[in-house]
Parts: structure tokens; sequence; C-alpha cells
């Protein structure tokens, strides 16, 4: 894929995934460009969130996955490395706010603590830089000792970011963060990505493509065949995909000839 | 058209009935326990009935605080011995087996519940007893707490595994995943996030399983000595109170029932009267946990 500028951070080769006999994902190939945001669109159902579980692993706690093909994390293959050191790397914000039912300071704090940090002092500077990289801790600085669960949606969902953010990743992945958010909540969501691109790697799904367009730098397309399985179909800068795509598919989807 | 609306009601009247049924036979058995109890209450006392310190009914002392100590010290043994076993294998049921296995292991568990009391007795007179008599110290006869209570653990384990499987089955998917893709171990996730998640079916379930083993009668007469004594350690060393002899509540009831006559057998009664309010005040605390929790 000639587009992608910059260093590389993730690299999926010839890579293949089965739910038990079910292929849901064709051999997909692809650079996920470093301190870019990558947005992975298409309909429901054609692979989007198998494929944005492959970088963190998520998929192997599902019974009866199989997968093909190679995928690399900074040249290495992700499979051989050991799936907790991975996972640390590689961060993942859900589609459906998921914070703890603890206090938002032992939310935040839950990560480096399961690491092993012990320092109060250092706890309280990770929790505080992680909340104002996320955007939340001007909303919350005062009750900290607060439950996580007794935020707005929105909140829940910087929340999950600042928890992520406090393990210090170097790639975030985003399963549709916004989609159980209003329309306020989701713009905050995207400015924030704009600050954090300079410091990490973020792949989002989206269902909305105006999101994507509106975010992301580079797009990939995918589509189900007749047998339900997802392809890759396109995959390149956001500004070129939308104006100026290469596949009728693409074209037909973007403006929204079916969904 | 019309027969069926007949038939519907009658059927809705018949199971109300037979619900209702159920309620009488609880209030039943309260009332008349209380009315056979009742003399012994205002003759001895409720108070003198649960502070004193000497049963001995030929001489018409009633203190039931011997037994009062002893179902107490044998449900904490059993609770000791049972409850990291029992939520140890929820953990294991919910977390960790694979299917297939969890299919295996949770009928055996089960089926634990099923065994009747009195071959759980047997069994703790021909394998517990002895190896509880090997403890070397004086006066250890291996009837007594110990055994007493690792056969009531055993007894107690299927009610607070399948409860504690359960509530560690309703933590949601998304706190697990959340937990793991932070970079945390699967033993983290349990400990740090899974288990304070069902903290509180986990606290209902090991409630119930103190109501079940205060309750226990035939299996604890068989090896818990029955020795009218408040259990007291045998030497120096306080954890040799577990291997004193004891007796029950429970166990009192059902040894001196059939030849108890007046006040004697009235205050059997009492005793009676006390563990079903003990016991209703126990399930129904679980009850309210538990109910919290799924609100
Ligand atoms: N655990 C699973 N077991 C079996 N099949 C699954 C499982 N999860 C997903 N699938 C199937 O894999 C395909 C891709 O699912 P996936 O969730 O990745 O789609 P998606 O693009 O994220 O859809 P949506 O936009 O609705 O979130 C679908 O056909 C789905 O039914
Ligand atoms: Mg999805």
């Amino acid at each position: 894929m000639e587009e992608t500028t910059g260093a590389c951070r993730l690299r999926t080769i010839g890579y293949k995934l089965w739910y038990g006999d079910f292929c849901a994902l064709h051999e997909t190939t692809l650079d996920i460009p470093s301190n870019r945001i990558t947005a992975i669109i298409g309909p429901s159902g054609c692979g989007k969130s198998t494929f944005i579980r492959t970088f963190n692993r998520m998929n192997e706690l599902i019974p009866g996955v199989r997968v093909a093909g190679e995928v690399l994390l900074d040249g290495q293959d992700i499979f051989r490395l050991d799936v907790v050191e991975l996972r640390r790397l590689v961060g993942m914000v859900f589609q459906k706010p998921n914070p703890f039912p603890k206090t938002i300071f032992d939310n935040v704090a839950y990560g480096p603590r399961a690491h092993g940090l012990r320092d109060r002092n250092r706890l309280a500077e990770i929790v505080e830089k992680s909340l104002r990289s996320a955007a939340l801790w001007d909303e919350v600085k005062d009750d900290l000792s607060k439950s996580g669960l007794a935020l707005s949606g929105g909140q829940q969902q910087r929340l999950c970011i600042a928890r992520t953010l406090a393990v210090e990743p170097e790639v975030i992945l985003m399963d549709e963060p916004a989609s159980a958010l209003d329309p306020i909540a989701t713009l905050k969501i995207e400015e924030l990505l704009q600050t954090l691109k300079k410091d990490y790697t973020i792949v989002i799904v989206t269902h909305n493509m105006q999101q994507a367009a509106r975010v992301s730098d580079f797009t990939a397309f995918f589509m189900t065949d007749e047998n339900r399985s997802g392809h890759l179909i396109e995959y390149g800068p956001t500004s070129r995909v939308f104006t100026n795509p290469r596949e009728k598919t693409t074209e037909d989807y973007i403006s929204g000839r079916f969904s | 058209m019309r027969t069926r609306f007949i038939v519907d009601k009658s059927v809705g009247y018949f199971l109300m009935l037979m619900a209702l049924t159920s309620i009488l036979a609880v209030f039943l058995i309260g009332f008349f326990t209380l009315r056979e109890g009742l003399p012994a209450i205002s003759e001895i006392g409720l108070g003198r009935l649960l502070t004193g310190s000497v049963w001995r009914p030929g001489l018409e002392e009633f203190g039931l605080v011997p037994m009062i100590a002893g179902s107490v010290l044998v449900t904490i043994g059993a609770a000791i011995l049972g409850v990291p076993l029992a939520i140890g294998c929820a953990v294991f049921l919910a977390e960790i087996a694979p299917r297939w296995m969890s299919n295996i292991v949770r009928p055996a568990v089960e089926l634990l519940a099923g065994i009747p009391s009195v071959v759980y007795g047997l069994f703790g007179m021909v394998v517990l007893v002895p190896l509880a008599r090997k403890v070397p110290v004086a006066g250890n006869s291996g009837f007594g707490l110990l055994a007493a209570s690792a056969v009531l653990a055993v007894m107690i384990l299927p009610t607070i595994t399948n409860i504690s499987e359960y509530a560690i089955r309703l933590v949601p998917r998304e706190y697990r995943e959340g937990s793991l893709a932070l970079g945390t171990t699967r033993w983290q996730t349990i400990t740090r996030v899974i288990l304070p998640s069902a903290r509180s079916g986990i606290v209902a379930a090991i409630i119930l399983g103190i109501g079940r083993a205060l309750g226990e009668t035939i299996a604890m007469i068989m090896v818990i000595g029955n020795s009218v004594i408040i259990p007291r350690p045998l030497n120096a060393n306080p954890l040799t109170i577990f291997l004193s002899q004891a007796r029950t509540l429970t166990g009192n009831i059902a040894v001196e029932i059939n030849y108890a006559t007046g006040i004697h057998e009235s205050a059997l009664f009492a005793t009676g009267v006390i563990l079903f309010v003990l016991i209703m005040l126990i399930n129904s605390s679980a009850r309210a946990i538990m109910r919290e929790r799924t609100r």
C-alpha cells in the first residue's frame, strides 16, 4: 500500500481469522502508520471489531478462534510476544464505556498498580496526568473518590481513555468509542483524538462516515462477501478514499448507496 | 371460550392455594414449636437460657451457652475450611475451566448436596475422626470440632460454590475485557476486578452456607462427641480448642428429645425456636444482600 508515509507501527500480512469454521476475515494485508489516526469503516458484520481486536490479541479469549498470516508490531510477530506485555503496549477503548466499579482514582491507577507500582505520589501523578490527557481532569479533580460508574456516559468513556493512557501504551485501539455518546460528548472525544495522536498511534473503528472523514488520516474500508466473510476492499489516505475511491464498492458505500 | 376461562381461573386459584400451603406450613411449624417452648421461656427466662453456662436437666439447669459455643465454633471451623475451597471451586468453574470440564465438575459438586447427611456422618466417623485422632495432643479423642468442621465444610461446599459461581458469572464481560486489555494477567483480573465485583453475591453465598451449617444435626451428632462442655483448648496452644469435643444446639435437641419430659422437653423446644429465628434471620439477610446486588 503505497500511500502510508512515515514509520509503520502495525502491519498485517495475509492475516486471516475464523470463528470455528466461519471465516470472518479474509487475507488482509495493511500497514498502520505511526502517530496517525487510522479509521476502519464498513457495514455491520464486516469484521471491523474482529480486525481491531487482533492487535491486542483479544480474539484469543473467544473459544474456537483460529488465525493465519502474520501480524507485526514494530516488526515483531505479536503472536510470539508475551500477551500481557503486548496488551500493555497496545491499549484498547471499548464501544460501551466500561469503567470498573471502583473510584475514579482507582480506575486510572488500576493498570499501573497491577504492573507493580506502589508509590502513592507517583500513582497520584500518573492519575492526574492521564486524566488531563483524557480531558477529564477539570471535571473530576475535586471528586476522585467518586465511583467511576457515577459519571455520565461521555465522562465514563474519557475515564476509560485515561485508564488506558495510564499504562503508557504506544498504540490505542478504539472500537466505536463514541457510538454510545451524544453529539457533544462525541465532539470532545474527537478533539481529544487530535491531541493524542502526537504521542500515540490510533486505530479507530467507526460506523459514522463523517466521523471517519473528520478525524482520520487513513481509512480502511471492509466489506462482506456473499458468505458474510469480511474483505479489505480499499485502504489509503482518508482524503483520497473519500474523494476519489478506486473501488466501485467503496464509492457506493461512502455515498450511502447501501449500509 | 367460557370453559377455558373457568379452567384458567381455577388453575390459578389451585396454584395460589399450594403457595399458601407452604407459607402455612412455615407458620404452623413456628407456631407449634413456640407453643411447646413457651413454658420454658416463661419459667426459665430467655436471658438465662441464652447466658446460662450449665446444662444439667436433672438439676433443672438449662443454660445453652455450651451448645451455642459448640454451634458457633463448628460453624467457624467449617467456614475457615470450606469457604476458600468453595470460592476456589467457583472461580475455577466460572473463569478457568473450559466448558466441558465445568460440565463434569459442576454436577459432581452438586452431587455433594444430594448425599444424605447421615452418610456424611458415617464418612466422618470412619475417615475424619481417626485422622483427627492422629494429632498428638493429650485428651484428643478424634471426636470433636475439627472432624465436625471438616464434615460440615464439605456439606456447605455445594451451596457456596453454586451461588458464588452464579455471582461471578453475572460480572459483566466488559469488566473482564477492560482489565485484560490493560495488560493484566488473568489472576490479577480475577482478584482485583471480578471477585470484588461479585462480592455481595459471594457474601450472600457464605451466609447461606453458614445458615445450612447451623442447621445440620445428624452428621454433627455422629462426629462431634456430644459432650456438654464449653470447648476449651486442650493445652497451651489455643488452636487445640478445635480438638475439644462439643455439642451443637441441633444435636442437643435430637439427642435428648426422646426421653425429655416437662420443663426439660419445653426447653428443647425453646432451643428449636431460637434456631428457627436465627436461621430465618440469616437467610433473609443473605436474600437482602442479593437483592441489593441485582438492583
Ligand atoms: N464470538 C464470535 N463467534 C462467532 N462469530 C462471531 C463472533 N464475533 C463476531 N462474529 C462474526 O464475525 C463477523 C464479524 O463480526 P464483527 O463483530 O467483527 O463485525 P463488525 O464489523 O465489528 O460489526 P459491527 O459494526 O456490528 O460492530 C460477523 O459475521 C459476526 O457474526
Ligand atoms: Mg463491532
